[in-house]
């Protein structure tokens, strides 16, 4: 089936297959391989991505749904060639270290700040522990959390 | 603000070169490549963990849609079994399979999920066999591989069935009495890495009849050595690329899609992609030693260690992988880093039909470090000493001895660091009542904390530093300066998240000089080999490698009066000997070339009548030797505390009859934000003499230790003696 949808503020249309889900639409054949698949049963948030404004697990939304609706991946967080402040504060940080997580965590941040200008540790860790990641015991991206935030 | 990106040298702060492009999602993970006509790759696995093969019938799964390609075992073109210390795995099973998810058959078709499919219509008749599952009963059952090859160097003749290695270290009078002894038997379930990043990597016909493999591992030319047998090929014809690696912690270093990609690339002659889902990860890589450990440690009155007596027997699993080398690790480090003059350690891995076993970060001292640290508070306890006098009175240093005869001759702060973690303030307990996020059971909101108790742990721990016993253990590194001074260094080390990548950088710039350095892309193709990103090697090594070929190449450009260099070096640290197979002695100076040691507090929370706990605070120091990049071995540190932890309080590959049943993340859980207290590391940094700018490996200690530090708090908290990991809340609460 043939399914319209805008991605990052661009239009994007795809034949797919009904079985798919939007991560794999978004990986392989849009074009957007910047969303991770670590689980493909929205347990580890990888694959997070901002859909009609609200943070979701893309691959627990099947592509058809995502017919006609807008979809924020990791890549379309900067403006202008610039980073966003989350994604700048993750480098500064030190948050990544394999980084297969960080683009799931990343939206997550952006998704947290848009909702709270300056969560305190406790809603920061609320917030973010739908995102697993396995190499930096989390510390180094509370503090880039709060950097963002800039508290 | 905005990202400095700081052209670092040896021992700033610098950030992540890659960073920006994982920030952004631009980096290239081994699952994000594409080729023009690229087919998907999949394994059909065995659903048994013994079985014999009686027939594969394929002609069904080639007529499905899409389908390019099925092959089995026969279509092997070469050498049908591998391994990194035996050759003991079969490419793709034949006659039997020995495990649960042991390939079997691969398809490649133009969909992934095509190829999901055929694989369901190969058929496989099987005849189930009865599953060795007990290890201890493992070298009473009938042999699984009785033709494995001669073992090696260092290896005790030990005729009985199914065992991968044993080794007795026999020192000083293994009879010697003290004036008090404490006993206790500690068993650690099997653990996995759950690296994010599953298993992946594309493979590329090269047209000639060799292949160009582009996958997440962490040592390129060890799997070179490894695929290029099985496909028939000479080494030359397969060259293996580095693709983004999602994480790794030993999980990487057997072979994965290597062999089936290249393959299927070879048998279609199209590019082919496998990816690995995360159910396919759990059974497609090797996973910790589960162990049972047997203790006896005796003492004076005063608390001096007089004789350490440990049996440990570790399940490897169906097939060797490094087997060998945990047995030895496990042995080595049985006594923890104490002075101990007499000591009987026996040490056993044996094959089983469970999930094979064999690195992750760690590498056999997590396993006994929870034993021996067990110990050393059970020994406080019967002499009423604290427990942290008892470790200091019996601490390790330059000069002692280990168990195997070694002498300690570089740095080994074991007093220091038990010193400057004891030293950390801890925090003050919590008033009561709080957010129910902070309290155990979080937002389950499940008490209001009548039944919580706060308990205080401590733990110290040490494991080597690179590898051991005679292995011949190098790592090249190669320079090219341009005329106008630009440098480019190749270098295989992997990065597979640790940040060698920059240790690379920051060591290559401080050397020439100049901040005008590019890192080439890390591959087969056009560098010797850098070794494993394993053993808490890589940063000493890839810096003695990068190091040495800089200095030549300022050398030669000297010498030539300037123009163009390209020059390569091959770094060796010093060189170790193998084990006495009958005393587990060393028969030369060293079988290990270095140690790097850490002590750890933690304050937790139990909810004793719910058995639910709460981490509430981790404090640490760690011997660093020289912290190359402070940030980087901060966060080292924090990771690495995190997976210990996990294995204290939940995570744990479940099997029945060697199935494994929680192949997911939801039935296997690994520590979230919500798990993690704040973590505070002190670095201790004394140069290691052996080491390039002193510095050591860091990856691996903050693991060895924090399993035991977090169990010894839940045992203050609870005042049981918890002798298992994962802590399961019926036996906090005493079911």
């Amino acid at each position: 089936m043939r399914i319209e949808l805008r991605v990052n503020g661009e239009p994007c249309e795809a034949d797919v297959w009904a079985g798919e889900s939007l991560l794999y639409v978004l990986r392989e054949r849009l074009g957007y391989p910047g969303s991770k698949n670590a689980c493909e049963q929205g347990e580890c948030g990888s694959c997070s991505v901002l859909y009609d404004g609200k943070l979701v697990c893309s691959c627990l939304v099947l592509a058809a749904q995502a017919d006609g609706h807008q979809v924020v991946t990791v890549e379309g967080l900067g403006e202008d060639g610039r980073l966003h402040r989350v994604q700048e504060a993750f480098v500064a940080a030190g948050a990544v270290q394999c980084g297969f997580c960080t683009p799931g965590l990343v939206v997550a941040a952006v998704d947290l700040l848009a909702h709270n200008a300056s969560p305190n540790d406790d809603e920061i860790r609320e917030a973010l522990s739908g995102n697993l990641c396995r190499c930096t015991g989390y510390a180094k991206i509370f503090d880039a959390v709060r950097l963002a935030a800039g508290t | 603000m905005s990202v400095q990106l700081e052209l670092g040298r040896v021992g700033e702060v610098v950030p992540r070169e890659d960073g920006i492009p994982k920030v952004t999602g631009q980096f290239a993970y081994s699952s994000d490549l594409q080729a023009a006509g690229m087919l998907w790759g999949h394994t059909l696995r065995s659903p048994h963990s013994h079985a014999r093969i009686v027939a594969i019938e394929i002609s069904e799964a080639v007529t499905m849609p899409g389908v390019h390609a099925v092959l089995t075992h026969e279509d092997v073109p070469g050498e049908k079994l591998y391994g990194l210390e035996f050759q003991d795995q079969p490419v793709l099973a034949f006659e039997r399979v020995r495990y649960f998810g042991e390939p079997v058959a691969l398809v490649a078709a133009e969909h992934p999920e095509q190829a999901r499919r055929a694989a369901e219509r190969i058929r496989v008749a099987y005849e189930p066999l009865e599953p060795i599952v007990d290890a201890e009963r493992a070298t009473e059952s009938e042999s699984l591989h009785p033709e494995r090859p001669t073992m090696g160097h260092g290896y005790r003749d030990d005729p009985r069935p199914n065992v991968v290695r044993s080794l007795v270290i026999r020192h000083g009078d293994p009879d010697a009495k003290g004036d008090v002894s404490v006993s206790g038997v500690y068993e650690v379930g099997i653990q996995d890495q759950a690296f994010l990043g599953p298993e992946s990597g594309l493979a590329v016909p090269d047209g000639e009849g060799g292949v160009d493999v582009y996958v997440a591992t962490q040592w390129l030319h060890v799997d070179r050595d490894q695929v290029a047998p099985c496909l028939g090929l000479q080494p030359e014809q397969v060259r293996i690329h580095l693709a983004g690696v999602g994480g790794a912690f030993g999980g990487r270093e057997d072979l994965s899609m290597q062999v089936h990609g290249a393959m299927l690339a070879l048998h279609t002659n199209r590019p082919v992609k496998v990816v690995y889902d995360r159910q396919e990860s759990f059974v497609g890589h090797i996973h910790r030693h589960p162990a049972k450990i047997w203790a006896e440690h005796r003492a004076t009155r005063d608390g001096k260690l007089v004789n350490v007596r440990v049996r440990i027997l570790l399940d490897g699993g169906a097939y060797a992988s490094s087997s060998t080398a945990v047995t030895s690790n496990a042995a080595s480090f049985a006594c923890g880093p104490y002075a101990v003059d007499n000591a009987l350690i026996e040490s056993l891995c044996v094959y089983t039909n469970n999930p094979p076993c064999g690195a992750m970060r760690g590498f056999g001292a997590v396993q006994v470090c929870f034993a021996h640290e067990a110990q050393m508070d059970k020994l406080a306890a019967e002499l009423d000493i604290d427990p942290i006098e008892l470790r200091l009175l019996n601490a390790l240093g330059p000069g002692g001895s280990l168990p195997t005869g070694q002498r300690v001759t570089g740095a080994l702060p074991v007093a220091e660091v038990i010193r400057r973690a004891a030293a950390l303030p801890l925090p003050e307990p919590e008033e009561l009542p709080r957010d129910p996020l902070r309290v155990p059971g979080g937002s389950g909101n499940t008490t209001r904390g009548e039944g919580v108790k706060r308990g205080v742990g401590f733990a110290v721990g040490f494991k080597n530093i690179g590898y051991s016993e005679g292995f011949d253990d190098y790592t090249a590194a190669r320079v090219r300066l341009a005329a106008d001074g630009n440098a480019e260094v190749h270098c295989a080390a992997a990065e597979v998240g640790q940040g060698v990548a920059n240790v690379i950088l920051q060591v290559a710039r401080t050397e020439l000089g100049t901040d005008d350095v590019t890192l080439a892309p890390h591959t087969t193709a056009t560098v010797d080999s850098a070794g494993s990103a394993s053993a808490s090697r890589m940063t000493w090594m890839a810096s003695g490698a990068v190091r040495d070929a800089c200095r030549a190449a300022l050398e030669e450009r000297e010498r030539n009066g300037g123009g163009e260099v390209d020059i390569e070096r091959i770094y060796r640290h010093p060189r170790t000997s193998p084990l006495d197979p009958e005393t587990g002695q060393t028969t030369g100076e060293r079988s290990h070339v270095a140690y790097a040691c850490a002590a750890m507090r933690v304050v937790a929370e139990v909810d004793v009548e719910l058995g639910l706990t709460r981490v509430v605070w981790i404090g640490t120091a760690q011997d660093v030797g020289k912290a190359v990049n402070p940030q980087a071995v901060t966060g080292q540190i924090e990771g690495g505390t995190a997976q210990g932890l996990g294995l204290a309080l939940m995570e744990e590959i479940q099997t029945r009859d060697g199935l494994i049943t929680n192949a997911s993340f939801t039935d296997y859980l690994i520590p979230t934000t919500l798990d993690m207290p704040p973590v505070v590391s002190e670095l201790v940094e004394e140069a290691e003499p052996d080491a390039p700018y002193g510095a050591k490996g860091v990856g691996e200690p903050p693991t060895v230790v924090s399993t035991a530090a977090v169990v010894a708090a839940l045992r203050a908290a609870t005042g049981r003696d918890l002798a298992r990991v994962p802590v399961r809340p019926d036996e906090i609460v005493g079911l």
